[in-house]
């Protein structure tokens, strides 16, 4: 007979090794990911991918070019948006934000947080292309932008809220109002994690496909100005996956690569100045 | 002379005064303008609705209740039912829990109660890169692993073994809802065990060391004490999850065979509201087909705004208990 006490180790180191093994397999997920993209999209890349257009359908080579522009000046316009509103949103809830009102402004956030991307899409359609008539970079943008604010907003609060109440208390004490109090000493005092707080907003809406589809749409060519449909990286990566070329699936797989590397770098270096920042302060 | 020194000092009190009520003034417009901005985000909620309703008007009028009900949808007969993207959309979602969530929940507990800080701290790191993978990129894996995999061995096994249930007959062509499903398992898995990790971890430390002291091991410690604890949130974490699944776009727009009937065989294809949205809008031709996937996305709006809108409930209401008993 086992005892119940051998039986009640042996059910802590199996159920020890079972959930180990759900953790290994989300982490091992990730490196799956990274690993098939690095070989796929290794072979793929190359200097053209950076420089040249794409090709018409039917010719081999070519690269995304425009779509590399196309995500930057999308993203661009999108910080135009997202972080005025995000940041000076964070304020009012992490200063002001007691009231009822701070409180309907917190819950429409994370409300706002919850819609999904594909929605989102499907507001700013209704709302500039319809108008104006055409797909437009200005469209994707404002989209993209929209889609920026509840984390922008959330992680400003956040990061002004960990300023120790002491500097304002002391801000305050010298004699500065309430607005020379969060200008000086509080707002730089979280300036950094406020920074990395957007940089990782930007990267999590730099993937974004679902907005663009019917905001930015596409574009085989080069998009100059705001008023035209544009090609970005994640939508040039669907069209090229669904589609029935293996050229194009070559091409997907390295902009899958050049995307998820940027994202990744951005993600890795702002944690880490998050993490040294939080452990510097204790 | 005297009386111009007093002018003098009046004047410096003026300026002090005028001083005073300028930065006065700059407290009264720092909070307006962050009110403003603050306002802005309810605003733009708000005409997100509107917009959504207002353009579906249309559909609505036309389709009544119907659309909610109606199976067939026929773009070319003007005929729409939203039903089969509803069951799509339901389907993969359930499916994505069943397969996600004892694998999140499993590995928060480990990464919470059971592994060393240091690994903790690791797998945790990792999880949130994880999250930060895009969803086009979880689509393009898929397609070119995911759905082989699926076609060549998964449905064939899992037909050979489970194949009298009317859920695994039929051929598999590998797209479908089972990998769709699939893969939002995997896109939810972050933040299944991101936020249950943290909601474990807020629980006080009073607890686990009550029931260590009373001679449990540290797994009847987890899992007797600290989880029932934590329960609230870990299922509002459940929630949060479902409502990413129910919206998630273009991972499944691109494995799920994209076809608008309703299957019984979880190897066959499906569509999801989402999907349907993304494939057909740019290019649906008239008025009332425009409308109608309009409606769509109200429908799928209203429903990840309940379903989050529940979890973010459970969430608050287990933190504050927890930091209420610390």
């Amino acid at each position: 007979m086992i005892s119940r006490k051998t039986r009640r180790k042996a059910t802590n180191i199996v159920m020890f090794t079972v959930t180990g093994i759900c953790a290994l397999v989300a982490v091992s997920v990730l490196f799956f990911i990274l690993g098939y993209l690095v070989w796929q999209g290794g072979r793929a890349l190359n200097w053209d991918f950076f420089t040249r257009l794409p090709t018409p359908v039917g010719e081999t080579g070519g690269g995304f070019a425009n779509a590399i522009v196309g995500s930057a000046k999308l993203l661009l316009l999108a910080s135009l948006i997202g972080v005025p509103i995000g940041f000076l949103g964070g304020v009012y809830l992490a200063e002001f934000g007691g009231s009822a009102w701070g409180f309907a402004v917190r819950y429409t956030t994370d409300l706002l947080n919850g819609v999904p991307s594909i929605v989102i899409g499907i507001f700013m359609y209704a709302l500039i292309v319809l108008p104006m008539k055409h797909f437009s970079t200005l469209a994707g943008g404002v989209a993209l932008g929209v889609m920026m604010i509840p984390i922008a907003v959330r992680s400003t609060e956040e990061f002004l809220r960990a300023v120790p109440n002491s500097l304002r208390e002391a801000a305050l004490a010298l004699g500065a109002t309430k607005w020379q109090a969060l200008v000086t000493v509080v707002i730089p005092a979280a300036m950094r994690g406020i920074i990395t707080g957007i940089m990782l907003d930007l990267a999590r809406v730099a993937g974004e496909t679902a907005p663009l589809l019917f905001t930015a749409f596409s574009n085989r060519f080069w998009s100059p100005g705001w008023n035209q449909p544009i090609a970005s990286l994640p939508v040039m990566i669907f069209n090229y996956a669904i589609s029935p070329y293996e050229d194009w699936h070559q091409q997907a797989w390295a902009a899958g690569l050049v995307l998820l590397s940027l994202i990744m770098i951005t993600n890795v270096s702002a944690r880490l100045i998050l993490r040294r920042h939080t452990h510097g302060s204790h | 002379m005297a009386s111009t020194s007093t002018d003098q000092d009046r004047l410096t009190i003026r300026r002090a005064r005028a001083d005073v009520t300028r930065f006065r003034h700059g407290d009264r417009l720092a909070y307006l303008l962050t009110f403003a901005f603050a306002s802005a985000i309810i605003v733009i909620t708000g005409l997100l609705f509107f917009e959504l309703y207002k353009s579906s008007a249309l559909a609505r009028q036309t389709f009544g209740l119907n659309f909610l009900t109606g199976t067939t949808w026929d773009p070319v007969a003007l005929e729409f039912g939203a039903l089969p993207f509803i069951y799509g959309t339901l389907i993969t979602s359930a499916l994505a829990l069943i397969l996600g969530v004892p694998l999140g929940i499993g590995a928060s507990i480990f990464l919470a109660e059971l592994a060393p800080p240091k690994i903790s701290d690791a797998f945790a790191f990792l999880i949130e890169l994880l999250a930060a993978v895009p969803s086009v990129i979880y689509g393009l894996l898929a397609i070119f692993t995911l759905v082989p995999l699926v076609r060549d061995f998964i449905a064939p096994a899992l037909q050979s073994t489970l194949g009298f249930l009317p859920l695994f007959q039929g051929p598999s062509y590998g797209v479908g809802l089972l990998t769709a499903g699939t893969v939002l398992a995997i896109m939810i898995l972050p933040f299944i065990i991101s936020i249950s990790r943290e909601v474990l971890l807020a629980v006080p430390r009073e607890q686990r060391e009550a029931s260590l002291a009373l001679g449990a091991t540290r797994w009847e410690t987890a899992f007797h004490v600290v989880v029932p604890y934590a329960k609230a949130g870990i299922i509002g974490s459940i929630f949060l999850a479902l409502a990413r699944a129910l919206g998630e776009t273009m991972a499944v727009t691109m494995v799920i065979g994209n076809d608008p009937r309703i299957n019984w065989s979880l190897f066959a294809p499906g569509y999801s509201i989402a999907a349907v949205i993304a494939n057909e809008f740019a290019e649906a031709p008239g008025e009332l087909y425009r409308a109608a996937l309009i409606e769509l996305a109200l429908v799928l709006f209203c429903i990840t705004i309940i379903v989050n809108a529940f979890a973010r409930l459970l969430i608050v209401v287990t933190t504050r208990r927890a930091t209420a008993h610390s």
